[in-house]
C-alpha cells in the first residue's frame, strides 16, 4: 500500500468540489500527476495542487492506494465518492458526500461530516469518528436504490434521515439520531446505541432497526409483538420487538408476512 | 367610454381563476375596475395603478439612498455581476411568465447559477416527495366533476385560495356531482379552528407536528389493522372513521398545503399523504394535489424540467445540471456561504427567507427584479422594476393543477417600462458578449 | 440558402426504389433536387457510406405533461448524465426521458428529422407545444387524444359522425394537433372511477357506449374529414396476458372502411406498440407470443399499418394515456406511480419499470417485437419504434436495427437471458432467419411512416421536390460488419441535412435547425350544434373559459400548416 499524503492549503472562497479525491483517480499516478487533477469552485476549474500539498505516490491500484488528507476540510465536498477500493483517512472535519457511491475500500474521517455521507453506498466502509449530518446512507433524491451493502459506523450522532431506502448493509450510530429513520427501507440493519426520537421506520417494508436507548414517539404503524433476546453488534440483551409498519405493503414468504422488525432495549 | 375586457386571468394564487372581468378606460392605459376577482386578486390589479409606482431601475448608493438609473445601466450591471460571479443564485420565477423563465433558464446556463423558485421554501417538500412515491393526481375539473369525497390537510382555502371551493373543490355542481355541496363530504385536519374547517363534515384538530403519525395510522386504518388508542392527538375510533368515509366515496381528493409541507417532516408528510391516496385507489379512486402558492410556481417547474430535469433547486455551475435539495436549495447555499451573488426575480425573499438568509444577500452583490417595492428590494444593490406580467403583459402560466393557461394583458405598462422577458433577453445578450459565445 | 451536393454514397431510398446502388443526392434551398439543378454546392464525400432520408418517428412520448412528469420525478434518471453544452450546443440531461434539448440532439444523432409527439391531452396542447418549440431540429407534430373525450363519447353513443368530425376539426385548431389519437378508448374515462373497459365490449359507466363503438366512430369521423394521418389506435387491454384477441377486435373494426385521403396513405387504423398488444395465455406464468396471429390479420389487411413498441432491455419510464394500465403496472413492481386525469377528456399515468434480461417476461416481450417485423410481408407497414420511453429509450433503435438484420445479435441476446429455454419456448423468435435489409430498413423508418402519417409529399424518400432530409451514416453495405457495427453506424450519423440545412456536420451538431411544427386545419361544415354543444361544456364542466383553451398559437415555432378541406 502506497500512501499519498494531501494537506490543504487555501480554502476556497466557496466550497471546493474535489470528487477526484480517490484511490481509482490517484492509481498509477505519482505526487506530480495528482496535483493535475481537477477540482472546482463553483464554475471554474482548478488543479488539486491549487488547493492542496501533494506528498506521496499512490500505488499502481485503487487497493494498493491510501490517500491521507489534512488540514481543514469543511469546505471539501465528494471526498472518497464512488471509491471502490484503498482506503482514504481525513483528518478533519469534512463536508458533504463523504464516501457517496462508494463501492469498495474504507474511508475515516476524525472529525464530523456533513449530510449525503454514503448516498447510495453499494460497499466498503465508512468509519465517522465525530457527528454525521442528515442523509447519513441514504437514497439519492428519487431513487428506490438506496444504501445495498458496506457499513458506517458513527461514534457521535447522526442526523435526520438516516438509511432512507436503505436495501441492504448496516450503519451503526454510537449516539443519538435525529427524526425519520430508515424511511421505506426494505432491507438493511440500523443499529442506535443512544437514544432515537420520532419516526422510526416510517413507510418500511423490510429490514431491521435496534434502538438501546429511547424513543420519543413510536409510530403507530409498529405493533409490539413480544420480548426477545438479541445479541447485536457484539453486545447482548433483552429488547422489546416491534413490527411494522402496518400500513405498508409487505411481501409474503411461505405464506407468512414479513415485516419490519425494531427492537427496542429493555434491559442490558 | 371604458372597456370591459374578459376571460381575464388572475396573477395571484395558483388557483388562477381565469374568468375576471376588467374594466379599462377608453385608451388601454388606466384600469378601472375588477369582477369576478377576489379580494385579493382584485387588489393585485389595483396595485398596478398605484401614483407613486416605481417606473425606472435603481440602484442603492453608499450612503444607503437610491439612484435612478438607466435599463442599460441596470442590463450592463445584472449581466456582469452574474458573469463575474463564480456561483450566482438566480432565484424567484414564480410570479413571471414562463416565457421569462425560459429566458431566465438560458442566462443561468450560461453564467452557471444556481437556479431555484418559491418551491424551496414552499411546496417544494413536495416534489421531493413526489419524486420518492409519485402523485396521482387529476385536473381540478375532475374534482369538480366527480370528487365526493373532500380533505383539506393542513391547508386554509379560505383565506390563501379564496376562490377555490366555490371554483373546483367544495361547492360547484359538476357532470357527476350535481348536489353541489350537499352531495360532498368535506374534511378537514388542521391544528386551528380556521374558516375552512367551519365548512368541514369532520374536522380534525391534529396535534401541531404529528402529520406523519396521523397518516400512517389512516394507512393502518384503511388495512384494518389495530391502531393504538390516540395518534396525534385523534381517538383511534375517530381515524377509523375518516378512513372508512375515505373508501367509501367514488372519488376522494386530498389538497394539502404549507401546514404540512413546512412542518416537521416536511417531505416526509407529504410522501406519507401520497401513500394514503396510493392506498385508496385499491378501494375507490382518489387523487392527491398541492395547493400551490404563487400564480406561476409551477410554470417555472415545468420549464426547468423540460430544459434541465428538475423542478427546483437545479445547480448549473458545474455546465450540467444537478440536484439535491439540502445543497442545492436557497436557504442551505446562502447559510453555508456557497454562492456568491443574488438575482432575484418574481418572487421575495426579503419577506420568506429567514433572517440569517436575508442577511447574506444583504451582503452580497444582489439585483432584484420586481414591479413592487418590497422587503427584498430593500436589501438588493438594483431595483429594477418591470411590468406586471398578467396585467400589462400575457404569457403562460401553469395553475396548480399543472393545466398551462396564457395570462392576458389588459392595460398598458407606465411609458417606458420593460417586462421581465424584455430585460432578461438583453441581459442574455450582453451575458453573451461578456463570455464571448 | 447552400446547396450541398452528397456524391457517391449507397443510397436505400424505398421512395425511389433504390437498393443500394452509388448515386448521388443534391439539395437546394431546402429542398432535394435533380443534380442538374446545382450551381455551386458544397461536395461532401459520401463514398463508402449509406445515405437515407431523414428518419420519420411515428409514435414517442418527447413533450408534454406526462413526459414531464417522467423527467421532474426521476431525478435518478439524470444521476450522473447530465452533460454540458459545448458550442452552438446546450446543456442537456437523462436517459429514459431526456430533456427536450437531448431529445432533439439524440434523435439528429440518429438521422432523424421528424418526430410525432403520440399523445396530447388536449386540456394541455399548450405545454406540450412549449416543450416542442424547446426542441431544436426536429420538424414535429402532436397528437391528440379523443378515445375518452365526453364530447365523442356522447355523440359516438348515437353514432353521429358528422359531429364527431365537426368537433375533431374544431379540436385539432383549438389545440394545434396533427391526428386523431385513440388510447385505451372508454377505459380511461372508466379509470375516473377506479374502472377499465377491458375489451371492446365492456360498456364505459355512465356514457352508454362501448369501445367498439368508439373505434369505428372515430376511424369513420377522420375518413369523413379525410385528414393526412388515419386514426391512431391503442387498443384496450394493453401489458396483460391474452391480450390479442382484444387487439384483432379492435383490427376488425376498420373493415370495410376506405381511406378517404388526398395525402397518400392507404390505411385507415394505425394501431401502436403492438408489440404490448400480442399476448397469449392468461397469467404472466403461461404468457407467450402471438404475434403470428397478429401477423397473419395484418399482412392480409392492408387497411391497417403498425408499429412496434419493441422492448429493449433498459431501465425506463413508461407514460401513458392508459391511466389504469399504470396503476396495474404500479401494483406489479411497487415503484412510484404518477397519474393525471384530465377533465371530460383524458387521463394518464407514469411508472419507472426495469426490463430485466433475467426476467422471463421481459424475454418473451422482446421477442414479441421482433417478431412482428420478421413476420411482416409489408415493410412499409410496420414502422420500428419502442413507444418512447415505454418500452425502451428511442437511443436503442439502432440496437433494434441490429437486432432486425443480425439473426447472431439475436442469438447474442437469447444467450444472454437468464431464462434463455422458457423464452424460446414461449416465441417464435428463435427459429426465425429472416435478416432485414437496409432497404426494408428505410422502409420501417422513412419511407413507411411518412405515407401512414400523409406527410410522403414531404418525407421519408429521397426524390426530388421532398424535404432536404438527408442522412449520411458511416456505413458500408459491401463490406464485412459485425453486427454492433450497425449499432454503432446508425446511432452516429456522419452528417444530417433537415430541410436543406446542415444539423449534424462530421458527427456533430453544426446547427440547431430550422424545425417546424406541424398542425392540421381541417375545414368542415359550420356545425351550430357543435358549437353550442363546446359553448354549454365549457361553461357547466371545464374549469377554464371557452376563450382561454385555444391557443393562440405563438408557442409554435415556424408553424407549418396542413390545409385539409372537408366541406361538401
Amino acid at each position: 500500500m502506497e500512501t499519498v499524503t494531501l494537506t490543504i492549503k487555501n480554502q476556497p472562497g466557496l466550497f471546493l468540489e474535489a470528487d477526484s479525491i480517490t484511490p481509482d483517480a490517484f492509481a498509477g499516478k505519482k505526487a506530480e500527476e495528482i496535483v493535475d487533477l481537477p477540482v472546482y469552485v463553483g464554475r471554474e476549474q482548478f488543479r488539486l495542487g491549487d488547493y492542496f500539498e501533494v506528498s506521496g505516490n499512490a500505488g499502481a491500484t485503487p487497493a494498493e492506494t491510501k490517500i491521507v488528507v489534512n488540514g481543514d476540510l469543511s469546505r471539501v465536498k465528494y471526498i472518497g465518492m464512488k471509491m471502490t477500493a484503498g482506503e482514504i483517512v481525513a483528518n478533519s472535519n469534512a463536508d458533504m458526500y463523504v464516501g457517496a457511491w462508494m463501492q469498495g475500500g474504507k474511508i475515516t474521517v476524525n472529525g464530523n461530516v456533513d449530510a449525503f455521507a454514503g448516498t447510495g453506498m453499494k460497499g466498503g466502509e465508512i468509519a465517522i469518528k465525530g457527528n454525521a449530518g442528515n442523509y447519513l446512507g441514504a437514497a439519492y433524491r428519487g431513487d428506490w436504490r438506496g444504501m445495498a451493502g458496506g457499513k458506517i459506523t458513527v461514534t457521535g450522532n447522526a442526523g435526520s434521515d438516516l438509511g432512507t431506502f436503505m436495501n441492504g448493509g448496516e450503519i451503526v450510530v454510537d449516539g443519538d439520531v435525529d427524526v425519520h429513520v430508515a424511511t421505506h427501507a426494505e432491507g438493511g440493519r440500523i443499529i442506535i446505541k443512544g437514544n432515537a426520537k420520532r419516526r422510526l421506520g416510517g413507510q418500511m417494508v423490510e429490514g431491521e432497526i435496534y434502538v438501546f436507548g429511547s424513543i420519543d414517539v413510536m409510530m403507530p404503524g409498529f405493533a409490539y409483538r413480544e420480548d426477545v433476546d438479541v445479541d447485536v453488534d457484539g453486545i447482548k440483551g433483552r429488547f422489546a420487538l416491534y413490527e411494522g409498519d402496518l400500513g405498508e405493503r409487505h411481501r409474503k414468504r411461505k405464506g407468512q408476512t414479513i415485516y419490519a422488525k425494531l427492537y427496542q432495549r429493555i434491559e442490558a | 367610454m371604458t372597456k370591459t375586457v374578459t376571460d381575464v386571468i388572475c396573477p395571484f394564487c395558483g388557483t388562477l381563476c381565469d374568468d375576471l372581468e376588467v374594466v379599462v378606460s377608453d385608451d388601454g392605459k388606466q384600469l378601472l375596475e375588477v369582477y369576478n376577482a377576489c379580494a385579493i386578486g382584485a387588489e393585485k390589479f389595483l396595485h398596478s395603478q398605484a401614483k407613486d409606482r416605481i417606473t425606472r431601475p435603481r440602484m442603492r448608493q453608499e450612503d444607503g439612498t437610491w439612484k435612478e438609473i438607466t435599463y442599460d445601466e441596470a442590463v450592463e450591471y445584472t449581466a456582469n455581476m452574474l458573469a463575474d460571479a463564480k456561483k450566482p443564485l438566480m432565484y424567484g420565477w414564480s410570479s413571471t411568465n414562463c416565457e421569462a423563465q425560459a429566458v431566465g433558464a438560458e442566462i443561468g446556463e450560461a453564467v452557471g447559477a444556481v437556479m431555484d423558485n418559491t418551491a424551496t421554501v414552499c411546496h417544494g417538500t413536495s416534489l421531493i416527495a413526489v419524486q420518492d412515491i409519485g402523485i396521482p393526481s387529476c385536473t381540478l375539473g375532475e374534482v369538480k366533476n366527480r370528487a365526493d369525497r373532500v380533505l383539506f390537510w393542513g391547508c386554509n382555502p379560505a383565506h390563501a385560495h379564496p376562490r377555490h371551493m366555490s371554483r373546483y373543490s367544495i361547492f360547484p355542481r359538476g357532470f357527476f356531482t350535481g348536489k353541489g355541496h350537499t352531495g360532498r363530504k368535506v374534511i378537514v385536519v388542521d391544528p386551528r379552528p380556521t374558516d375552512t374547517a367551519s365548512l368541514a363534515d369532520i374536522h380534525l384538530q391534529i396535534e401541531q407536528g404529528h402529520d406523519y403519525e396521523l397518516f400512517d395510522a389512516l394507512r393502518v386504518a384503511f388495512k384494518g389493522e389495530k391502531l393504538p388508542d390516540v395518534v396525534a392527538g385523534i381517538p383511534k375510533e375517530k381515524i377509523y372513521e375518516v378512513a372508512e368515509t375515505l373508501k367509501s366515496g367514488r372519488f376522494a381528493i386530498i389538497f394539502f398545503g404549507m401546514g404540512v409541507t413546512q412542518s416537521i417532516g416536511k417531505n416526509h408528510n407529504i410522501d406519507a399523504a401520497i401513500a394514503v391516496t396510493r392506498d385508496l385507489n385499491e378501494y375507490t379512486k382518489a387523487a392527491i394535489m398541492p395547493m400551490r402558492g404563487h400564480y406561476n410556481v409551477t410554470g417555472s417547474g415545468q420549464v426547468w424540467g423540460w430544459q434541465f430535469g428538475f423542478p427546483f433547486a437545479v445547480d448549473l455551475s458545474r455546465g450540467f445540471a444537478r440536484y439535491n435539495p439540502g445543497e442545492t436549495t436557497s436557504n442551505d447555499l446562502l447559510r453555508r456561504d456557497e454562492v456568491d451573488a443574488v438575482f432575484v426575480l418574481g418572487s421575495d425573499p426579503g419577506a420568506h427567507f429567514p433572517f440569517n438568509s436575508v442577511k447574506k444577500i444583504y451582503d452580497l452583490p444582489s439585483v432584484v427584479i420586481d414591479p413592487h417595492e418590497t422587503p427584498t428590494s430593500e436589501v438588493c444593490k438594483v431595483h429594477v422594476p418591470v411590468a406586471f406580467v398578467g396585467v400589462e403583459i400575457g404569457g403562460c402560466a401553469y395553475r396548480m393543477d399543472n393545466v398551462p393557461i396564457e395570462t392576458r394583458k389588459v392595460v398598458d405598462a407606465p411609458e417606458g417600462m420593460m417586462t421581465d422577458e424584455e430585460f432578461l433577453t438583453r441581459v442574455l445578450a450582453r451575458v453573451k458578449e461578456l463570455k464571448g459565445v | 440558402m447552400a446547396e450541398y451536393l452528397i456524391k457517391n454514397g449507397f443510397i436505400f431510398d424505398p421512395v425511389l426504389g433504390i437498393k443500394g446502388d452509388v448515386a448521388d443526392v443534391a439539395i437546394k434551398d431546402g429542398k432535394i433536387v435533380e443534380t442538374t439543378a446545382l450551381s455551386s454546392p458544397k461536395v461532401i464525400d459520401a463514398t463508402g457510406k449509406t445515405v437515407m432520408a431523414g428518419g420519420v418517428d411515428v409514435h414517442a412520448h418527447v413533450a408534454g405533461p406526462k413526459v414531464n412528469i417522467g423527467r421532474n420525478f426521476r431525478p435518478e434518471d439524470k444521476l450522473f448524465n447530465c452533460t454540458p453544452g459545448h458550442g452552438i450546443e446546450r446543456m442537456q440531461g437523462g436517459f429514459s426521458v431526456p430533456t427536450t434539448i437531448r431529445t432533439g440532439y439524440n434523435y439528429a444523432h440518429m438521422g432523424y428529422t421528424t418526430v410525432m409527439e403520440a399523445a396530447m391531452p388536449p386540456l394541455y396542447a399548450r405545454h406540450t407545444h412549449e416543450e416542442m418549440r424547446d426542441t431544436p431540429i426536429l420538424d414535429q407534430g402532436a397528437y391528440p387524444v379523443f378515445g375518452n373525450n365526453w364530447f365523442v363519447l356522447e355523440y359516438l353513443k348515437n353514432h353521429e359522425i358528422e359531429n364527431t368530425a365537426a368537433y375533431i376539426a374544431w379540436l385539432l385548431r383549438a389545440t394545434k394537433g396533427y391526428a386523431v389519437k385513440v388510447v385505451n378508448p372508454g377505459g380511461t374515462e372508466a379509470w375516473g372511477w377506479g374502472l377499465n373497459c377491458d375489451n371492446v365490449h365492456d360498456p364505459v359507466p355512465y356514457f352508454d357506449i362501448t369501445p367498439a363503438q368508439i373505434i369505428k366512430g372515430l376511424i369513420e369521423a377522420n375518413e369523413y374529414l379525410g385528414l393526412p394521418h388515419s386514426m391512431h389506435m391503442h387498443a384496450n387491454n394493453l401489458g396483460n396476458p391474452g391480450n390479442y384477441t382484444t387487439t384483432l377486435d379492435s383490427f376488425k373494426l376498420s373493415e370495410g372502411i376506405k381511406p378517404n385521403s388526398k395525402f397518400g396513405r392507404d390505411q385507415v387504423m394505425h394501431h401502436t406498440h403492438v408489440q404490448f398488444h400480442s399476448y397469449g395465455g392468461d397469467s404472466w406464468a403461461n404468457v407467450e407470443s402471438r404475434a403470428k396471429d397478429i401477423m397473419g390479420y395484418v399482412n392480409s389487411h392492408d387497411n391497417i399499418t403498425i408499429d412496434m413498441g419493441q422492448v429493449t432491455l433498459d431501465e425506463t419510464t413508461t407514460m401513458t394515456a392508459d391511466g389504469p394500465f399504470e396503476h396495474h403496472l404500479t401494483e406489479l413492481n411497487h415503484l412510484k406511480w404518477a397519474n393525471a386525469d384530465v377533465e371530460l377528456e383524458t387521463g394518464s399515468g407514469v411508472v419507472p419499470y426495469l426490463y430485466s434480461p433475467n426476467i422471463k417476461v421481459c424475454g418473451i416481450q422482446w421477442c414479441i417485437g421482433l417478431e412482428l417485423a420478421l413476420l411482416a410481408k409489408d415493410p412499409m407497414r410496420i414502422f420500428l419504434t419502442t413507444d418512447h420511453p415505454n418500452a425502451g429509450p428511442f437511443i436503442r433503435y439502432p440496437r433494434i436495427m441490429k437486432w432486425l438484420m443480425s439473426q447472431e445479435a439475436r442469438d447474442q441476446q437469447f444467450d444472454a437471458f437468464k431464462y434463455k429455454d422458457k423464452v424460446i419456448e414461449a416465441t417464435n423468435l428463435a427459429g426465425m432467419d429472416r435478416e432485414l435489409n437496409l432497404y426494408e430498413i428505410a422502409q420501417m423508418t422513412r419511407a413507411g411512416p411518412a405515407k401512414s402519417l400523409g406527410l410522403s409529399h414531404m418525407y421519408g424518400g429521397l426524390a426530388p421536390g421532398l424535404d432536404g432530409d438527408v442522412a449520411v451514416y458511416d456505413f458500408n453495405p459491401n463490406e464485412p460488419y459485425a453486427p454492433d457495427d450497425i449499432e454503432k453506424a446508425f446511432s452516429n450519423a456522419k452528417h444530417l441535412f433537415k430541410s436543406g440545412v446542415q444539423v449534424i456536420s462530421d458527427h456533430e451538431i453544426a446547427n440547431n435547425g430550422n424545425k417546424r411544427t406541424l398542425w392540421v386545419n381541417a375545414k368542415a361544415n359550420e356545425n351550430p350544434q357543435v358549437m353550442r354543444d363546446i359553448k354549454e361544456k365549457f361553461l357547466r364542466y371545464y374549469t377554464v373559459t371557452l376563450n382561454n383553451y385555444e391557443g393562440s398559437g405563438h408557442y409554435l415555432r415556424n408553424p407549418h400548416v396542413i390545409e385539409v378541406d372537408a366541406t361538401q
